[in-house]
């Protein structure tokens, strides 16, 4: 085996390892989608109840992606929580729009489902969501049906 | 390659000056051994297997350092040198290995060219050229492509020896290198240790057992047992020697300082015949 | 049992303990040894590039081959049990995951050290024994530099390689079990794929692992090789010792690198 067969093998190698890598990256990972160039501004919205929200989950408005949460707080006065969110300067909302944290199917992870208003004026870098809606604590809502289901109860009795 | 001329002034170019050495402190293989070998000489170093011949080949090449005593080669004390040091030293020296430890991936021509492309900066052609003299000088220019598998052993020895000699060694060293080789291919050996020796104006040092081959080719003997030189001299006066290990080992005795029967009980013991 | 047997094994088994923690340090010495004298490994790079077609273009047959099958078993299993659920169509995030996060790189590093930790092993310590590397020492060569440095960074530059061609012969292998020949949606099949699959926290990570595992396979290697006993017995004990050791290395680093990466830091 002479040199510049070596030589020519093992670049072939490389080669297919990097074409590997790529493939991983394109069509298995999200690379391709949302991550690192795109650039974004931040707004912020308060929540009563963020349930299971993460970082980094996804911020979605009629179900397409269009951002991410970057950050999560506790605001120690107004006792909510607040969320920072980038979104993709591609996508542009209105100054009324609300934001859901609703979740993936019936037990699936959450994220910031965003519904468009109709104001004229758009959000800007460090604008703050006046409308929002806390998570579906599941307790509660169990509490909830176990409330209804006694007040029915009672009803009839009386 | 020119060598450097203080080098060139040493009379002796190895000196061992009461040099004790042993691999772990309880068991020492060299007990205060003494002897020099002068510059142009070919030299012999004898005796039986584990008298610590060849460990003092790896103290004169550096690879151990003594516990007691020094070992001045080419000028300097092997203790005094740090890596550096000690790799320049080696620079001027060439080593044959037993049965030659040629470097198997590699082709003959790549075996003889390895010091010169590793040391030098010379360009390709002259390196061709020198591995070409260098093969020449052991007879075995037209085997340059062979590889070191398809060498008999003889082949594989020569071959070593135009590496070590690669670089125009000053000093060269021999670990047993008539070893399980044919009368043929030993004649060529002896012829070429002589032949070296004289055209680089180096100095050879020889260890080895076989005695009546050695004997033919050195100037100088040195013969040692158990860790010591007992005895010293040219090539006729040990023949003549009346030593008694020396006598054996010359003559090729099976009885004498060095008995048949390695130590053992009894023999009427071990087969239970004594009556207790 | 007598006090004296008792206190005897104890003391075998304080002297096992000491001897492997010695070892342990006469290994990192070698290794930071071989890292400042990589120099030559670097400048002729000739040399490095042939151990990295020694270790990595000879070892692709085993790994692609063997990416195909456990990809194919991944699917294989993986619908059986994600149908009973009728969640067979996450299926293919079910083969990236496994194979980009865990087997990719385990695997494939159990493989490498089978086939070229051992070869490496074997190579160097018949080196020993056959004197070639006093021979270098004599020639005033550094062996480290010149033998084992080369095929040091041979071993850890083909090892992040063949970890990915692993996971894509395997997603592939996946992708021929679950969409052709089962029949799950192949829309389904690469979409929710894409979706699941996250190139910082999984691609990434499974690439991290296995250039740690490459580094600690071609280490024991490397080490197993040189210390070596120069007799044919001794290298095959050495050569032993080094698939076995860097198995156990594999695993036990896995699960370090797994906990390290796969649950800390979930979510603020």
């Amino acid at each position: 085996m002479n040199r510049s067969t070596i030589d020519l093998w093992v670049g072939i190698f490389v080669a297919a390892g990097f074409a590997g890598l790529l493939f991983l990256a394109l069509k298995v990972g999200n690379l391709a989608s949302f991550s690192l160039t795109q650039t974004y501004y931040q707004v912020q919205a308060k929540f009563g109840n963020i349930g299971g929200l993460k970082v980094r989950a996804p911020v979605k408005s009629a179900g397409v992606l269009v951002g991410r949460v970057a950050d999560i707080r506790f605001d120690n006065e107004s006792y909510e929580a607040i969320v920072t969110m980038n979104i993709d300067t591609a996508y542009q909302f209105p100054r009324d729009t609300a934001a859901k944290i609703l979740t993936s199917g019936i037990l699936g992870e959450q994220y910031v489902g965003l519904e468009a208003g109709g104001d004229g004026v758009m959000l800007k870098n460090g604008d703050r969501l006046r409308l929002t809606q806390s998570a579906v604590v599941l307790e509660n809502l169990i509490s909830q049906f176990l409330f209804n289901k006694a007040a029915e109860g009672k009803e009839p009795a009386k | 390659m020119q060598q450097p001329p203080d080098a060139a002034q040493q009379k002796h170019i190895v000196e061992i000056r009461n040099v004790s050495f042993g691999y772990d402190a309880a068991r020492p293989v060299l007990r205060d051994v003494t002897l020099s070998i002068p510059r142009g000489a070919v030299v012999g170093i004898m005796g039986q297997s584990g008298c610590g011949k060849t460990t003092l080949l790896r103290i004169i090449m550096g690879a151990y350092l003594p516990t007691s005593g020094t070992a001045r080669v080419l000028g300097r004390s092997t203790a005094e040198l740090d890596r550096a040091g000690l790799y320049a030293m080696r620079r001027k020296m060439g080593m044959l290995f037993q049965f030659g430890a040629l470097f198997t991936d590699m082709t003959v021509f790549q075996n003889v060219a390895f010091p010169l492309r590793e040391h030098t900066s010379l360009p390709h052609d002259l390196i061709h050229d020198l591995v070409m003299l260098k093969l020449h000088a052991v007879g075995l220019r037209g085997a340059s492509r062979l590889m070191p598998t398809a060498l008999s052993g003889g082949m594989a020895r020569r071959v070593a020896l135009a590496r070590s000699i690669a670089l125009d060694p000053q000093l060269m060293l021999y670990d047993e290198p008539f070893t399980g080789l044919d009368p043929i291919s030993f004649g060529v050996i002896v012829r070429l240790i002589r032949e070296l020796n004289d055209s680089l104006g180096a100095t050879s040092l020889i260890v080895t057992h076989d005695v009546q081959e050695a004997l033919g080719v050195v100037d100088y003997v040195y013969f040692m047992a158990a860790g010591r030189v007992i005895a010293q001299g040219t090539p006729d006066q040990i023949r003549a020697s009346d030593e008694p290990f020396v006598n054996q080992f010359v003559n090729g005795k099976s009885e004498g300082p060095v008995p048949f029967h390695y130590p053992a009980p009894e023999y009427d013991t071990d087969l239970e015949l004594a009556a207790s | 049992m007598p006090i004296a047997a008792l206190r005897a094994r104890l003391e075998r088994l304080g002297g096992t303990v000491t001897s492997h923690v010695w070892r342990l340090g006469f290994a990192s010495r070698f290794l930071f040894y071989l890292v400042v004298h990589s120099g030559t490994a670097l400048r002729r790079f000739r040399l490095t590039i042939a151990e990295v077609y020694f270790a990595g273009v000879l070892s692709l047959v085993i790994i692609l081959v063997s990416g195909l099958f456990v990809g194919m078993v991944l699917a294989l299993q993986g619908y059986e049990t994600l149908q009973r659920f009728g969640a067979s169509e996450s299926l293919g995030v079910l083969v990236a995951l496994s194979l980009v996060r865990e087997l990719g790189p385990v695997v494939a590093g159990l493989l490498f050290a089978s086939r070229a930790g051992s070869a490496i092993t074997a190579e160097i310590g018949l080196m020993k024994a056959t004197e070639q590397i006093s021979a270098m020492e004599m020639m005033a060569v550094d062996p480290i530099a010149r033998v084992v440095a080369p095929r040091f960074w041979g071993g850890v530059l083909s090892m992040p390689l063949l970890a990915a061609l692993f996971s894509a012969m395997g997603i592939f292998g996946g992708y021929l079990i679950g969409v052709q020949l089962i029949g799950v949606d192949a829309g389904a099949f690469w979409s929710q794929m894409q979706a699941a699959v996250d190139w910082n926290k999984d691609i990434l990570n499974g690439v991290i692992k296995s250039v740690v595992f490459g580094v600690a396979v071609t280490w024991i290697a490397v080490f197993e090789g040189y210390d070596a006993t120069p007799t044919a017995e001794g290298v095959s004990r050495a050569t032993t010792r080094t698939v076995v050791t860097s198995s156990l290395a594999i695993l036990a680093l896995d699960f370090i690198l797994t906990a390290l990466m796969f649950t800390g830091g979930n979510g603020k």
